[in-house]
């Protein structure tokens, strides 16, 4: 550090360290650096997501029908809203932080605190925000069939055009099946946990409700899911296998499963980064209080901390974009 | 960086601010309206914008577009890209600038090539 805040140096002294042909200090031109690599990796995940995509291109799940809950609007259709909100809150906290490393500049300590302050709050909530949108997405909220193909089969009210949750129909069949644990059956065959229902039940169920009809995973050519008729999804249905309720790495509710092993991937690498950038906010912020930047007479780690916070937001863009919009 | 060299103008000289603090305010809004507009096209899918173009809805080109626009002034006037020296600046934008258009031609490529064979080709995926 003691590089950045020698102004002394000798100029002859090239190859000592003192030059700095590109005028920024050490530190910073190797948080620079990292941020150019860390943003490949990020290249390499959405790209990798984009190529799932392209592959899939017919059946890829549509994001307005998977992302749709708001905090305390229960069973109100809202998709985006929520994460254009967490947007908003990632670029206001990249823009106190930016206004932190100005009042560094001008060794304005009460500013840098108080701008600190209020940028770890906004990636505390940020985080935060991001646990609520994987709960949502792993509990589910109707719940669908999957075939032997691996195929999703949604359901639907054929009158009222409205997705019908499973339990809505699913008829009450005693069964005899108990979740399998491993330690009751071949030790390495184990499952968590059983769907709340059977695809007889299901299926069952189905049969009995005329107004029911399937939605599938193929896309028309106006960006639409398929939709069966009646008749279509009575032979269809017998093609389940599997109840699936949410979604985890193996299965999927929304529709290809590659869609929610990228979701978890991305995001939940966006999220760790978010966090470690709000613990090294943390850690500059109780910095900043100690006075150990006024001591060294200049307030460049804020501004090192800044670049990797501005990082994050910039991901945020990306993964916003190529998840929800597009 | 010494703030004295701190450009404050943006796009291209056609708005200037008074100083550094204005310019963050400044482009605070310019970031927000371009969220609101991609927010509302999000919602309201337009459909005049829903044909193609080179493979992909135009909307989807919107949304691309201007999401390196809020990278642009993200990395220009938040990280002060704008304020570095010119070496610097290409020694960091010019590798993204160069490998990841790369990247996403190559593999898209692949995976609509994959997508027509198995669209195509005579096994079945659904079953």
């Amino acid at each position: 550090m003691e590089v950045t805040a020698n102004n002394t140096i000798d100029e002859t002294n090239v190859w000592g360290g003192g030059n700095k042909p590109l005028k920024a200090s050490y530190g910073k031109m190797m948080m620079w650096f990292f941020i150019v690599s860390d943003a490949l990796t990020f290249t390499g995940f959405l790209v990798a997501y984009g190529f799932s995509r392209f592959k899939n291109i017919d059946s890829w799940p549509i994001a307005d029908e998977v992302f749709t809950h708001f905090p305390f609007l229960h069973g109100v259709d809202a998709p985006m809203y929520y994460v254009a909100l967490m947007t908003f809150v990632l670029i206001f906290s990249s823009v106190t932080m930016v206004l932190a490393v100005d009042a560094g500049h001008h060794m304005n300590k009460a500013k840098v605190t108080f701008y600190m302050l209020l940028t770890v709050i906004g990636g505390a909530i940020f985080v935060g925000s991001q646990a609520w949108e994987w709960k949502n997405f792993i509990k589910g909220e109707y719940g669908a069939l999957e075939t032997k193909g691996g195929q999703i089969l949604q359901f639907m009210d054929a009158e009222t055009g409205k997705r019908v949750a499973l339990e809505a129909f699913a008829t009450n069949i005693d069964s005899p099946r108990d979740t399998h644990l491993d330690s009751n059956g071949i030790w390495f065959i184990g499952e968590s946990s059983l769907p709340n229902y059977s695809v007889e039940e299901v299926t069952g169920g189905f049969a009995v409700n005329e107004s029911l009809v399937i939605k599938t995973e193929k896309i028309d050519e106006t960006g639409h899911k398929v939709i069966l008729s009646r008749e279509e999804s009575l032979l269809k249905i017998n093609e389940a296998i599997n109840v699936v309720e949410g979604a985890n790495l193996i299965h999927n509710e929304y529709g290809n499963r590659l869609f929610a092993d990228f979701f978890f991937f991305i995001t939940g690498f966006h999220g760790f980064h978010v966090l470690s950038g709000v613990v090294i906010n943390i850690i500059i912020f109780f910095n900043v209080i100690m006075g150990t930047y006024e001591k060294r007479g200049h307030y460049e780690m804020v501004e090192k901390v800044g670049l990797y916070w501005h990082f994050v937001d910039l991901v945020w863009v990306f993964v916003f974009t190529f998840f929800y919009l597009v | 960086m010494a703030h004295d060299t701190e450009n404050l103008a943006i796009f291209r000289g056609l708005l200037k601010f008074k100083s550094n603090v204005q310019k963050i305010w400044g482009v605070l809004i310019f970031l927000s309206i371009v969220t609101t507009v991609e927010v509302i096209l999000g919602i309201v899918k337009p459909e005049s914008l829903m044909g193609m173009f080179l493979g992909m809805k135009i909307l989807n080109w919107i949304f691309i577009i201007l999401t390196i626009v809020k990278a642009y002034y993200i990395a220009w006037d938040f990280m002060h890209i704008r304020d570095e020296k010119g070496s610097l600046k290409g020694s960091i934008v010019l590798p993204l600038v160069v490998l990841i258009p790369y990247l996403c031609f190559i593999l898209l490529l692949e995976a609509d090539y994959i997508f027509e064979v198995m669209r195509t080709g005579f096994v079945s995926w659904n079953f």
